[in-house]
C-alpha cells in the first residue's frame, strides 16, 4: 500500500465514513424506506442525505475555521459536531 | 409481504470495481498526498492540514477561485438564455428539423483539444482568419495574446460556440415533449406570447433545464483543455482557471501536497455548488 502514501489519520478518515456507510447499510436492512422525511429546511431527506450534508457541511466549516483563524480547529470541530447532531435530529 | 429478489444487484459489481480504480483509489490517493511532504522516491514525510491552510490564504488561489467564478458565471449567463431561444426558433416538423438538429450536435462532436487549436488559429491577429479581419480590415484592436480583455472574450466566446448546442438540444427535447393541448388551450385563453412561454413551455423546460445548467456548471468549472491551448492561462495569469493553476502546481512545480489540497478543496466546490443547485431545484418536486 506505501503507493497510496496511506497514514493512520487518513486511513482513520476513510475507515470512519465507511463504517457510517456500513452502518447506514445494516440500519436500510433493518428498517427500509430509508426513513423519509421533510425537515427543518424544507428538504426530502433520507437517512443517506443527512449523512452527506453532514460530511459535505463538515468539510466546508473546517475549511472555513482553517482559513479564517487557522489551527487549532477545536472550535469549528465543534460547530461540525453540533451540524451533524442538527442534520440527524431536525433536516 | 413478498420479499423482492435483489441478486441483480450483483450485475453491477464490474462497475463497481471499474469506478473504485478509476476514481475512488485514485481519489483517496490524493487525500493522503494532501496532509504530507514528498521529494519523489515514495518518501513522505507529516505535514497535517497544513498545506489546507496555505492554499486557502493564498492569493494565487484566491485570484484563480475568481476567474473561474466569472468564467462559470458568464458561460452560464450566455448559454442559457440564448440555448432556450435557439430551441424555441427550431422548427417541430418537417425536414428541417434533423438539419437543425445534426447542425447543432456539431461543435460538441468536436473534441476539445481541437476545439482549441482551430479557435487559436481563427483568432491570431496576423494570420487567424477573424484576428487578421478585425485588425486590418476593421482596424479594431484585437489580440487575444496581448490583451486579457481580448483573451476573456476569445474563451468565452469558444465555450459558447462549442457548448450552447448543448442546453439547445436538451431545451429542445423538453419542448416537443409538450401535448398540443396546452398549446390549443392557451390559444383559446387568447394567452401572449410571453404567457405561454412563462407558464407553459418554462415550466415543462425545469427538469432537462436542471441538468442541462447542472452540467455546463460542472463542465465549465472543470474546464482544462481549450482555454489552456487556446491561451495557455495568458496573457500573464488572466486566463489561468483553477485547473490549469493546479496542473502548473502539481506537474510544473512537482508540489504535490499542496496541489492534493487544493485538489480536494477544488473538489469540495464544486460537489458543494452542485448539491445546492440540484436541491433548490427539485425541491418541489418531491411530495
Amino acid at each position: 500500500m506505501s503507493w497510496m502514501a496511506w497514514t493512520w489519520p487518513t486511513a482513520l478518515f476513510f475507515i470512519g465514513i465507511f463504517s457510517a456507510m456500513g452502518v447506514l447499510t445494516v440500519l436500510e436492512l433493518r428498517h427500509p424506506g430509508g426513513d423519509e422525511r421533510r425537515g427543518a429546511l424544507g428538504l426530502v431527506t433520507t437517512r443517506g442525505d443527512r449523512l452527506f450534508m453532514t460530511i459535505l457541511g463538515s468539510i466546508y466549516i473546517l475549511l472555513a475555521g482553517l482559513g479564517l483563524f487557522g489551527m487549532p480547529l477545536w472550535g469549528p470541530l465543534a460547530v461540525a459536531f453540533a451540524w451533524a447532531i442538527f442534520c440527524f435530529w431536525k433536516v | 409481504m413478498k420479499t423482492e429478489n435483489q441478486r441483480a444487484w450483483f450485475l453491477v459489481l464490474p462497475v463497481l470495481l471499474l469506478v473504485a480504480f478509476n476514481a475512488l483509489i485514485p481519489m483517496m490517493t490524493v487525500v493522503n498526498y494532501s496532509v504530507q511532504e514528498t521529494f519523489g522516491d515514495n518518501l513522505f514525510f507529516w505535514e497535517g492540514l497544513g498545506w489546507y491552510e496555505q492554499i486557502l490564504r493564498s492569493e494565487r488561489f484566491h485570484a484563480a477561485l475568481g476567474r473561474q467564478f466569472l468564467f462559470t458565471g458568464l458561460i452560464l449567463v450566455i448559454e442559457v438564455p440564448l440555448g432556450i431561444i435557439i430551441a424555441l426558433s427550431m422548427p417541430r416538423q418537417g425536414i428541417w428539423v434533423p438539419v437543425c438538429l445534426v447542425l447543432m450536435a456539431l461543435p460538441m462532436l468536436i473534441p476539445w483539444n481541437v476545439v482549441g487549436a482551430m479557435w487559436n488559429i481563427f483568432t491570431l491577429p496576423d494570420i487567424g482568419l477573424l484576428g487578421y479581419f478585425l485588425n486590418h480590415t476593421l482596424g479594431i484592436n484585437y489580440d487575444m495574446t496581448q490583451d486579457p480583455l481580448a483573451a476573456w472574450i476569445t474563451i468565452v466566446t469558444m465555450d459558447v460556440w462549442h457548448w450552447t448546442s448543448l442546453v439547445v438540444l436538451l431545451a429542445y427535447a423538453g419542448l416537443v415533449s409538450i401535448p398540443d393541448a396546452y398549446y390549443q388551450a392557451a390559444k383559446i385563453d387568447g394567452a401572449s406570447n410571453w404567457a405561454v412561454f412563462r407558464f407553459i413551455q418554462l415550466p415543462k423546460m425545469k427538469n432537462v433545464l436542471t441538468i442541462a445548467i447542472l452540467l455546463r456548471f460542472m463542465d465549465s468549472f472543470n474546464i482544462y483543455t481549450e482555454p489552456f491551448v487556446l491561451t495557455g492561462g495568458g496573457p500573464g495569469n488572466s486566463t489561468t482557471l483553477l485547473s490549469i493553476d493546479l496542473v502548473k502546481m502539481a506537474l510544473g512545480q512537482f508540489d504535490l501536497g499542496p496541489a492534493a489540497a487544493m485538489s480536494l478543496i477544488y473538489f469540495a466546490i464544486t460537489l458543494g455548488v452542485s448539491w445546492l443547485f440540484y436541491t433548490l431545484m427539485t425541491r418541489d418536486d418531491l411530495n
